[in-house]
C-alpha cells in the first residue's frame, strides 16, 4: 500500500511536467486572462489619448466649468446659460433621479395592482390586467413614450383654450400650470415639524409593537401617526399666522407666465415609464404570491385570521421573500430607461449631456461622465434593495 | 499553450492597431483605397440632403459631397453617405466614420480649435431666423417675450437663441429635441410657439409642414451662420482637395462655364478657362492638388457650377424659392468669391 502511493506520486513528478499541474496551469491562465485584459484597457487609452492628440482636440474635464451659453427649459435646481457645463449636466441628473423616484413609486403600486387583479376571482379583472400586462411588456418603451408624449399633446388643447381646473389651475399642452406657493417668514417651521412628527410617530410605533407583545393589546398607531405627521405641521402653520401666499399663472401673449409648470415631456415620460414597467412587476408579484404554497395561507386560517390578515400577516412577507430580487432589475430598468427621454426633449442626463459633448467635442469625457453616473445610480439603488432584501430575508431557525 | 499566449497577443495586438488607424491623418489615401468618399450629411432637410423615393441622395449639401468625388475619382456616384444628426455629426467627424462633414454646420472658431476641425469654403451663408404660425400675430422677434422655442439640440442654434433673449431680456422656454423631425413633429403639434434655426433650413421645414402658408417667417436674422465643409484638423491635403471643390464651383458661375457648355469651353482660347479646365499645355495646378488635372472639369460636368448647383436644389424655381443673396458671386453683390486658379 504505501509502496504503492510512492511509485504513483514519483511517477506523477517524473512524467507530470508543470505543464499538466491544474494549480500551475490554473495560475498561469488567470495571470494570462489578467494580461489581456490590462494591454486591452491600456491599448485603448492609449489609442484614445493618441487620437485625441492627433485631432487637436483637447481632453480633460476642465471644461465642465465653462460657461454653458444654452437654456434648460425644465430644471428643479436654479440655473441659466450663464451657468457652467458641469451645472447643466447636474440639471440633467437632477431630472432623471426625478423620473426614476417618482416613476418607481408609481410602477410599484400600478404593478401591485395589476399582479394581484391577475390573481382576482373575479374574470374581468383577472382577463383585463392580463390585457394590460400582455400590452405593455410586449411593446419597446420607446414606443410606449412616443404614444404617451403624442397622445399627452394630441389630446390637450392649444395653449389660448387652456381648461381651466380648480384652485387657479390650468391645463394645456404646454404643461399643467398650478399656483406656485411663496413662503413667508418662519416657514422653515413647518419642516421641522413635519420631521418632528415622523421621528415621534416611529417611537409611538416601537411602543405600540412592545405594548402589544407584553399585553397582548393593539394600539392605534396608524390613526395616531397621521394625526401627529399632519397635524403638527399645520397646527405651526397656524400658529405663524398662516405664512403663505401664491402666484398664480396668467393667461400671457403665449402661454400662461407665472406659477409653476410641470412639462408635458415630464409627464408622457413618468407615464409611459411607469406603466411599461408595471407591467414587469405585475408579473414579478404574481409569481411571488404563486410561489408562497397553499398551506401557508389555510394554515393560517386554521389559526383564526381573518383573510385580510392572512394576506397581510402570512402570505406577504413570505412572497416579498421572493419578489424583491426581480423588482430590483425592474427599479434599475425603469433608471436607465428614463434616458430614452431624450427622444421627447425631456432635459434628463443623456440630454443635457449630449448637448454639452456638442457644444464642446469632449465625447469621451462626456461619455465617461454617463458611465459613471448611471453606474452609481444603480450601484446605489441595488444597495438599497438588497439591505432591504436582508431585512426581508427568511430567518432560518 | 505557447500557441495560446502567442494568438491572444497577436489579437490584442490587432485590436490596438485596429483603433489606431480609425482616424488616419492620410486621408486622401484612405479614400483613394477604399474607392468612395465617405461624406456626413443631414438626417434629411429637403432641398439640402434627403434622399428622394428611390433613396438617391439629393440636394444642396449632397452635391458638395458629389463634387469631391468628381475631383478625387472624376466620377460623380463614388460617395456613401452617412446622415448625421446635429449632435452625432462632430462624433462622427472626429473618430474618422465620415472623410468630410457637409451639414449645414457653421463654421465658429471654437469647432476650428478645440473641435479639432478645419473649415475654409462656405458653401452658404445663412444666418439664424424664426418661424411662428401667422395666427400668433407676431411681426417683430423682439415681441416673442413669454414664447415657448423649438430647437435642435446641439446646435449653434440653440446658444445664439439663448444669448439673443438675454441679451434683448426677453423671457422664454427651451424645447430641445436631438433630431429635426423631432423638432417639426412638436412645432406641428403645438408644444412650442416658434421654430428656430438657420434661415435656410426654415424655408426647406415650413415646406414639411401640412399648411406652408399657415407659417411666417421673422424678419429678424440673429446671427451669422456661414455654414461649410468640415475635415478632420492636420491633414491639409485632404483640406485643399475639399475646399477647392468649392472654389471650383464659384470659379465655373464666373467663368459662365456650365455643365452644358464645359465640353465646349475646353476650346476656349481665355487662358484662365483653359488652366481651370485643365487643358493647358504641362499644368500640374490638379496633380499638385493630389489629383488629376481635369478636376475642375469634372466637377463641373458632373454636378454643375455653384449658380446651377443652387438653382437645382433650393433656388427660385424650386419649391424652397430660397434668393441668392448673400450667395451670389462677389461681382454681383454677394459673398461667393474663389481665389485665383493659378
Amino acid at each position: 500500500m504505501t509502496d504503492h502511493a510512492i511509485r504513483v506520486s514519483s511517477q506523477k513528478t517524473e512524467k507530470a511536467s508543470l505543464l499538466y499541474d491544474p494549480k500551475v496551469r490554473s495560475i498561469f491562465f488567470q495571470i494570462l486572462t489578467a494580461a489581456i485584459v490590462v494591454l486591452a484597457v491600456w491599448s485603448i487609452s492609449h489609442n484614445v489619448a493618441t487620437n485625441l492628440a492627433r485631432a487637436n482636440i483637447a481632453s480633460g474635464y476642465g471644461f465642465l466649468a465653462g460657461r454653458s451659453g444654452f437654456d434648460i427649459g425644465f430644471a428643479l435646481i436654479p440655473y441659466s446659460s450663464d451657468g457652467t457645463y458641469g451645472r447643466a449636466i447636474l440639471v440633467g441628473l437632477v431630472n432623471t433621479l426625478l423620473i426614476a423616484f417618482t416613476g418607481v413609486i408609481t410602477a410599484t403600486i400600478i404593478g401591485f395592482i395589476i399582479g394581484i387583479g391577475r390573481l382576482s376571482k373575479n374574470w374581468l379583472i383577472a382577463k383585463l390586467c392580463t390585457v394590460y400586462v400582455e400590452v405593455f411588456r410586449n411593446i419597446p418603451p420607446l414606443l410606449v413614450i412616443f404614444f404617451w408624449y403624442s397622445g399627452v399633446l394630441a389630446f390637450l388643447p392649444v395653449a389660448r383654450e387652456s381648461w381651466k381646473l380648480p384652485i387657479g389651475m390650468f391645463l394645456n399642452n404646454r404643461g399643467l400650470f398650478f399656483p406656485k406657493p411663496l413662503w413667508g417668514e418662519g416657514a422653515e417651521a413647518i419642516p421641522v415639524a413635519l420631521l418632528i412628527g415622523v421621528i415621534i410617530t416611529v417611537f409611538v410605533g416601537r411602543w405600540a409593537k412592545k405594548r402589544q407583545m407584553r399585553t397582548g393589546q393593539q394600539f392605534h398607531t396608524i390613526w395616531t401617526g397621521i394625526a401627529l405627521i399632519v397635524g403638527l405641521p399645520v397646527l405651526t402653520f397656524l400658529a405663524l399666522g398662516a405664512p403663505l401666499s401664491f402666484d398664480f399663472p396668467n393667461a400671457g401673449r403665449f402661454s400662461l407666465s407665472g406659477g409653476s409648470v410641470i412639462a408635458p415631456e415630464f409627464v408622457a415620460l413618468y407615464l409611459a415609464l411607469s406603466f411599461y414597467t408595471a407591467a414587469f412587476i405585475a408579473e414579478i408579484i404574481r409569481a411571488g404570491i404563486r410561489g408562497v404554497s397553499k398551506g401557508q395561507s389555510e394554515a393560517s386560517f386554521a389559526l383564526g385570521l381573518q383573510p385580510s390578515q392572512a394576506t397581510r400577516l402570512v402570505v406577504v412577507p413570505q412572497a416579498m421573500r421572493i419578489i424583491i430580487p426581480p423588482l430590483t432589475s425592474q427599479y434599475l430598468n425603469l433608471t436607465k430607461n428614463s434616458s430614452l427621454g431624450v427622444a421627447i426633449g425631456f432635459p434628463e442626463l443623456v440630454s443635457t449631456g449630449g448637448t454639452t459633448m456638442n457644444q464642446t467635442g469632449q465625447a469621451v469625457e462626456v461619455i465617461s461622465i454617463w458611465l459613471v453616473v448611471y453606474l452609481a445610480i444603480s450601484i446605489a439603488t441595488s444597495l438599497l434593495m438588497n439591505w432591504f432584501n436582508a431585512r426581508m430575508a427568511l430567518v432560518e431557525r | 499553450m505557447k500557441k495560446t499566449l502567442l494568438s491572444a497577443a497577436l489579437g490584442a495586438a490587432a485590436m490596438s492597431f485596429g483603433f489606431a488607424s480609425a482616424a488616419s491623418a492620410d486621408t486622401l489615401s484612405d479614400v483613394k483605397a477604399k474607392g468612395f468618399v465617405q461624406c456626413g450629411v443631414n438626417t434629411g432637410l429637403a432641398g439640402f440632403a434627403q434622399p428622394d423615393s428611390s433613396g438617391n441622395w439629393k440636394g444642396f449639401d449632397v452635391d458638395y459631397c458629389k463634387a469631391v468625388a468628381a475631383a478625387v475619382f472624376g466620377d460623380v456616384s463614388k460617395v456613401k453617405y452617412t446622415p448625421t444628426t446635429a449632435q452625432s455629426r462632430f462624433t462622427a467627424l472626429q473618430s474618422g466614420e465620415v472623410d468630410l462633414l457637409v451639414r449645414n454646420t457653421t463654421w465658429t472658431i471654437n469647432r476650428d480649435t478645440a473641435l479639432g476641425f478645419n473649415f475654409r469654403y462656405v458653401n452658404y451663408y445663412d444666418g439664424q431666423g424664426f418661424m411662428v404660425p401667422k395666427s400668433l400675430n407676431v411681426k417683430s422677434a423682439l415681441e416673442l417675450s413669454g414664447a415657448a422655442v423649438c430647437v435642435q439640440s446641439g446646435t449653434t442654434t440653440e446658444l445664439n437663441l439663448a444669448d439673443y433673449f438675454k441679451a434683448n431680456k426677453l423671457e422664454y422656454k427651451p424645447v430641445v429635441f436631438e433630431k429635426l423631425e423631432e423638432v417639426n413633429a412638436a412645432y406641428q403639434a403645438g408644444r412650442c410657439d416658434v421654430y428656430t434655426t438657420d434661415q435656410s433650413g426654415l424655408y426647406s421645414l415650413r415646406l414639411s409642414l401640412s399648411n406652408p402658408a399657415d407659417h411666417v417667417i421673422l424678419p429678424e436674422i440673429i446671427s451669422k451662420e456661414p455654414l461649410g465643409p468640415a475635415v478632420r484638423q492636420g491633414d491639409d491635403k485632404w483640406f485643399d482637395i475639399v475646399t477647392w471643390a468649392g472654389y471650383a464651383m464659384v470659379q465655373a458661375e464666373e467663368f459662365g462655364i456650365t455643365q452644358a457648355n464645359v465640353d465646349e469651353m475646353k476650346n476656349s482660347t481665355n487662358p484662365d478657362v483653359r488652366r481651370f479646365l485643365g487643358v493647358e499645355k504641362d499644368t500640374k495646378i490638379g496633380t499638385d492638388l493630389g489629383v488629376t488635372n481635369e478636376w475642375a472639369y469634372n466637377i463641373v460636368k458632373g454636378v454643375g457650377n455653384y449658380g446651377e448647383v443652387f438653382e437645382r436644389n433650393i433656388g427660385q424655381n424650386t419649391p424652397l424659392k430660397i434668393q441668392r443673396g448673400l450667395n451670389a458671386l462677389w461681382s454681383k453683390g454677394g459673398l461667393q468669391y474663389a481665389p485665383p486658379v493659378r
